[in-house]
C-alpha cells in the first residue's frame, strides 16, 4: 500500500480516483512457453464447439492467440481512441500554428498572444494561483480531517458528509454556491454570517451620511469622524446641528429635539436635524419640528486622546463631565458608517478565492479518503512507540503520520493539480458576467476564444497545446513508472 | 484505564521500574488525564463544526428549491426555520411542467446509459486483450494508453467538433456519447486490464482445457471474476458523464442537451431564474447521491483501487 503510489487521474474532471500503480500479476509479455502452435480459426468462435478437439496442447500465452483475434478485441477501443483522442491532439497542435482562419501559417505567434493578451494574461495567472493553492489546501484539510476522524466514533459518518460533494456535478456546485456568495446579506449564508460576526462586534449606527453644514463649527476629521473647531467649556450647551439625512429615514420614534438645560460642571449640548421639511427652519437653531439625533455618540478629544464620552439621549441631548473641558468635541465615524453589507465574494478581487473555496469543498473529502486509507496502512506500534518514547500528539503528526504518508499525498497533489488545470465549470457558472474576466482561467478561455464567440481557433488550439504540455511530465512519469514495474 | 493512570501516577517510582517512564509520560497525572480529555472534547466539536459546515451549502439549495421565488427574492433559507409554513414544492411542480428541463434530464439519462456501458464493453475488451493475449507491439499500445490518462479533454474538443460536423452527428447524442466513451477508455483499459491480470493464469488454463473459446473465456470467467473492479469504473464513468457539463456544451444542441447544459443557460440571470436552478440542480444531484450512497463501498474502493495501489 505504501510503496507503490502512481500519480495520475481520471481524465476528465468528474472521475475521482487517480490511476495506480501495474499490477505484479501481468503476464509475461516476452516469449515463454516452449510451443508456438497455432489453434485453428474456430477457436476465436463464440460456441462451445469452437475450441472443442483442440486437445492437451501446450499454450504459449494462456490463451494461445492469433494476432487478429487480439486485434478484434482492440479494435473497438483503438477505433474510438484513434479518431478521438490520437487524431485531435495532432491535429490540435497543428492547428495551434496557424491563424483564426487556419488559412495562413503563423508559427508560435498564437502562443505569444497567449503570453502576451491582457486578458488571457490573467487565465495564466489565475491558473497559476489555482494549481497552488487549491491542491495544497484541499490536501491539508483532508490529511487533518483524515487523521482526526481516526479519534471520534462517528469518523465514518463525518467521511460520508465530507466525501459526499465529490458525488455531485460542478454545476450543481456551482449553483449550490452561488446562493451561498449572494450579496444580500439577508439572502446569502456567507454574508449572513459575516455581517452577524462584523455586528456582534461594531453596533451599526442609525445615521449613515449624516453631516454638519460645510459653514459648521464641526469639520470633517479623519476616518469619517466630525470634530468641532472650538473647545467645550462647562456650564454652557454645545450643540451639535447634523444634515444629510432626509427626516423620513430617521428610525421611527425619533422625537422633538430640545435645548439641553446648562448643567454647572458638566459639558452638554444636543445633538438633532437641523432641518424642518419645507426649508422653513434657522440654521443651528433647533426649531420646533426638528428632530433628536438619538444615541450618537459624542467624544470629548484632547490631544489626540479621548478624555470622555456619551450618547445622546432621546431627546439629542447628551451630558459630558467636567473633564471635557477644554476639548475638542467629536462625533466617532461609527455614527455615520453605513450599513455594514458583507464581503463583496464574487467582486474582482475575491472572485477567484471564492470559486477555489467552493471547489476545495468538493475535494477535500477525495484527499481525505486517499489518506485515511493510507493511514490505515501505516503501523500502529510505530505511533505507540512514539509517543511511549514522550512525543506529544503533534510530534507523532509532524514527524512520524506525515512523512510515512508523504508518498500518498504526494499523490493527492498530483491528481488534484491535474484536475484543477483543467478546471472550467466551477469558475463559468459561479463568475457573474461582470467579474467572469477576473475570475478566467486557460480552460474557460479555450473554450471562448474556441466557442464561445472569440472565434480564434489558433489561439483556442494553443491554450489546448498547453494545457497539454501542463501534464506531460504526469505522463512520462506514469509511464516510466509502469515499465519500471514490467521490468521487475 | 483511569485506574491504571491513578496508580501510575501516585505509586512510589522505584517501585514500578520496568513499565513506569512509559504510562507516566503517555498518560500523566490528572492535568494531562484532563488535557487528554478536553483535547477529545476539542476534536469533537472541531469535526462537528466542520460536517455543520460542510453540509450547510447544500442544505442551503434544498431548502432554497422548497421556497418560492418571492420568500427567496426578499430572506435566506434559514427564515424557513422560524417560517415552516414557506416550504412548497410548487417549485418542483413547474419545473416537472417544463419539457426543456424533463427532456433535459432523459437526455442525461439517455447519454450517459450508453456512455457507461460502451466504456465498460469496450474497455474490458481491450483490457482482456492487454492482460492475456499476445500481440505484436502489445506493451507500446499499453504505454499509449497510460500515456492518454491525462490527456485533457480540452485538447480535443476542436478537433472532434470538426470531425463530428464533417460526419454529420455534431449536436446529436451519439456524438456526445462517443466522445465521453472515447476520453472514458484509458481510464477503464488501464484498470480493467490491471484487474484481469490478477486472474490465476490456472483458471483460464483450466477454461481453456475445457475447450471455451476466446469469447466464451473472456464472457463466462473474465467478466464474472472482475465483477469488482467492473462496478467501480462503471460508477465512475457513470457519475462523471453524468456531472459532465464542458462537453455536452459543446456537441449537444438544444434537443440534446442534458441537463446540466439546459440550468447553465439559466444562471446569467441567476436571481430571476432561481425557483428553476435550485430545484433543477437538487434534482440533477438526486440520480448521482442515490448512486453514491448505494454503492459507497465500490465507489470508495475504486478510488483506492485508482489511486494508492
Amino acid at each position: 500500500m505504501a510503496d507503490a503510489s502512481v500519480p495520475g487521474s481520471v481524465p476528465g474532471a468528474g472521475g475521482p480516483a487517480a490511476a495506480g500503480g501495474g499490477t505484479s500479476g501481468a503476464a509475461p509479455s516476452g516469449p515463454s512457453g516452449p510451443s508456438a502452435t497455432v489453434p485453428g480459426p474456430r477457436a476465436a468462435g463464440p460456441g462451445p464447439g469452437g475450441a472443442s478437439g483442440r486437445g492437451p496442447r501446450v499454450l504459449r500465452s494462456v490463451t494461445g492467440t492469433r494476432p487478429w483475434i487480439a486485434a478484434l478485441f482492440m479494435l473497438p477501443a483503438l477505433v474510438l481512441l484513434g479518431a478521438l483522442v490520437a487524431y485531435p491532439i495532432g491535429y490540435t497542435v497543428y492547428r495551434s500554428l496557424f491563424d483564426a482562419d487556419g488559412t495562413s501559417f503563423v508559427g508560435l505567434k498564437n502562443f505569444g498572444t497567449v503570453f502576451s493578451d491582457h486578458g488571457i494574461l490573467t487565465a495564466v495567472r489565475n491558473n497559476a494561483i489555482w494549481v497552488l493553492v487549491a491542491p495544497t489546501v484541499a490536501t491539508a484539510l483532508g490529511l487533518v480531517f483524515a487523521v482526526l476522524t481516526e479519534r471520534v466514533r462517528w469518523g465514518t459518518a463525518f467521511k460520508l458528509v465530507v466525501f459526499m460533494p465529490m458525488a455531485i456535478s460542478m454545476l450543481a456546485a456551482g449553483i449550490i454556491f452561488r446562493l451561498v456568495y449572494e450579496q444580500d446579506p439577508s439572502r446569502g449564508v456567507a454574508n449572513a454570517v459575516v455581517v452577524a460576526v462584523h455586528d456582534t462586534f461594531t453596533s451599526n449606527s442609525a445615521y449613515p451620511g449624516a453631516r454638519p453644514r460645510p459653514n459648521s463649527d464641526l469639520k470633517p476629521t479623519a476616518g469619517g469622524s466630525f470634530t468641532a473647531a472650538s473647545t467645550a467649556r462647562t456650564g454652557t450647551s454645545a450643540n451639535l446641528p447634523l444634515v444629510g439625512i432626509p427626516q423620513n429615514k430617521l428610525p421611527a420614534g425619533a422625537g422633538q429635539a430640545r435645548p439641553a438645560p446648562a448643567a454647572p460642571g458638566k459639558v452638554t449640548g444636543t445633538v438633532w436635524l437641523d432641518f424642518r421639511p419645507g426649508g422653513t427652519g434657522k440654521p443651528d437653531i433647533i426649531d420646533p419640528g426638528e428632530k433628536a439625533l438619538s444615541g450618537v455618540k459624542v467624544e470629548a478629544v484632547k490631544g489626540g486622546k479621548v478624555v470622555a464620552s456619551a450618547k445622546s439621549g432621546k431627546d439629542g441631548v447628551y451630558t459630558l463631565p467636567g473633564s471635557a473641558a477644554g476639548a475638542h468635541l467629536r462625533l466617532p465615524a461609527s455614527n455615520f458608517s453605513g450599513k455594514y453589507n458583507g464581503v463583496n465574494w464574487l467582486g474582482p478581487d475575491l472572485v477567484t478565492p471564492s470559486i477555489i473555496a467552493s471547489y476545495i469543498w468538493m475535494w477535500a473529502g477525495f484527499a481525505m479518503v486517499l489518506i485515511a486509507a493510507g493511514l490505515a496502512g501505516v503501523p500502529r506500534e510505530l505511533l505507540e512507540q512514539a509517543r511511549v518514547d514522550g512525543a506529544g500528539e503533534w510530534q507523532v503528526f509532524r514527524r512520524i503520520t506525515v512523512p510515512l504518508l508523504a508518498p500518498v499525498l504526494v499523490v493527492v497533489m498530483v491528481t488534484l493539480m491535474i484536475n484543477v488545470l483543467k478546471i472550467f465549470d466551477l469558475v463559468y457558472i459561479i463568475a457573474p458576467g461582470n467579474t467572469q474576466s477576473n475570475a478566467n482561467v486557460l480552460a474557460l478561455q479555450l473554450y471562448l476564444e474556441s466557442f464561445g464567440g472569440g472565434d480564434d481557433l489558433g489561439v483556442g488550439s494553443a491554450i489546448g497545446v498547453i494545457l497539454l504540455l501542463l501534464v506531460v511530465p504526469v505522463m512520462v512519469f506514469n509511464i516510466r513508472r509502469l515499465r519500471r514495474e514490467r521490468q521487475r | 484505564m483511569s485506574a491504571d493512570a491513578t496508580a501510575a501516577g501516585t505509586a512510589p517510582p522505584a517501585a514500578r521500574q520496568d513499565r513506569a517512564p512509559t504510562r507516566r509520560r503517555r498518560r500523566g497525572g490528572l492535568p494531562a488525564r484532563l488535557a487528554a480529555a478536553a483535547g477529545g472534547g476539542v476534536v469533537r466539536i472541531v469535526l462537528l463544526v466542520v460536517a455543520l459546515f460542510w453540509l450547510l451549502p447544500t442544505v442551503g439549495l434544498l431548502l432554497s428549491s422548497l421556497r418560492t421565488p418571492q420568500d427567496i427574492a426578499v430572506s435566506g433559507w434559514w427564515k424557513v426555520f422560524t417560517a415552516p409554513s414557506q416550504l412548497t414544492v410548487t417549485n418542483y411542480r413547474s419545473l416537472l411542467d417544463n419539457h426543456a428541463i424533463t427532456d433535459s434530464l432523459w437526455n442525461t439519462v439517455l447519454i450517459t446509459v450508453p456512455a457507461t456501458l460502451l466504456v465498460v464493453a469496450i474497455g474490458s475488451l481491450a483490457g482482456y486483450a492487454f492482460a492475456w493475449m499476445d500481440f505484436p507491439g502489445r506493451d507500446w499500445w499499453f504505454l499509449a494508453v497510460v500515456a492518454m490518462l491525462v490527456v485533457p479533454v480540452q485538447v480535443a474538443l476542436v478537433p472532434v467538433a470538426k470531425l463530428f460536423g464533417q460526419i454529420g452527428i455534431f449536436g446529436d447524442i451519439s456524438g456526445v456519447v462517443l466522445f465521453h466513451t472515447a476520453f472514458g477508455l484509458p481510464f477503464a483499459i488501464f484498470l480493467l486490464r490491471n484487474f484481469f491480470a490478477e486472474i490465476p493464469r490456472e483458471l483460464l488454463e483450466a477454461a481453456r482445457l475445457d475447450g471455451a473459446g476466446e469469447l466464451r473465456l473472456f464472457a463466462r470467467v473474465v467478466l464474472p471474476l472482475g465483477g469488482p473492479a467492473i462496478a467501480s469504473l462503471g460508477i465512475f464513468q457513470f457519475l462523471w458523464v453524468w456531472n459532465d457539463m464542458l462537453v455536452a456544451l459543446i456537441f449537444a444542441n438544444s434537443d440534446s442537451q442534458p441537463i446540466t447544459v439546459a440550468l447553465q443557460q439559466q444562471v446569467r440571470q441567476f436571481s430571476d431564474n432561481v425557483d428553476i436552478l435550485a430545484p433543477g440542480a437538487f434534482l440533477s444531484m438526486v440520480v448521482p447521491l442515490i448512486v453514491f450512497f448505494a454503492f459507497q463501498r465500490q465507489f470508495v474502493s475504486g478510488v483506492m483501487a485508482g489511486a494508492v495501489k
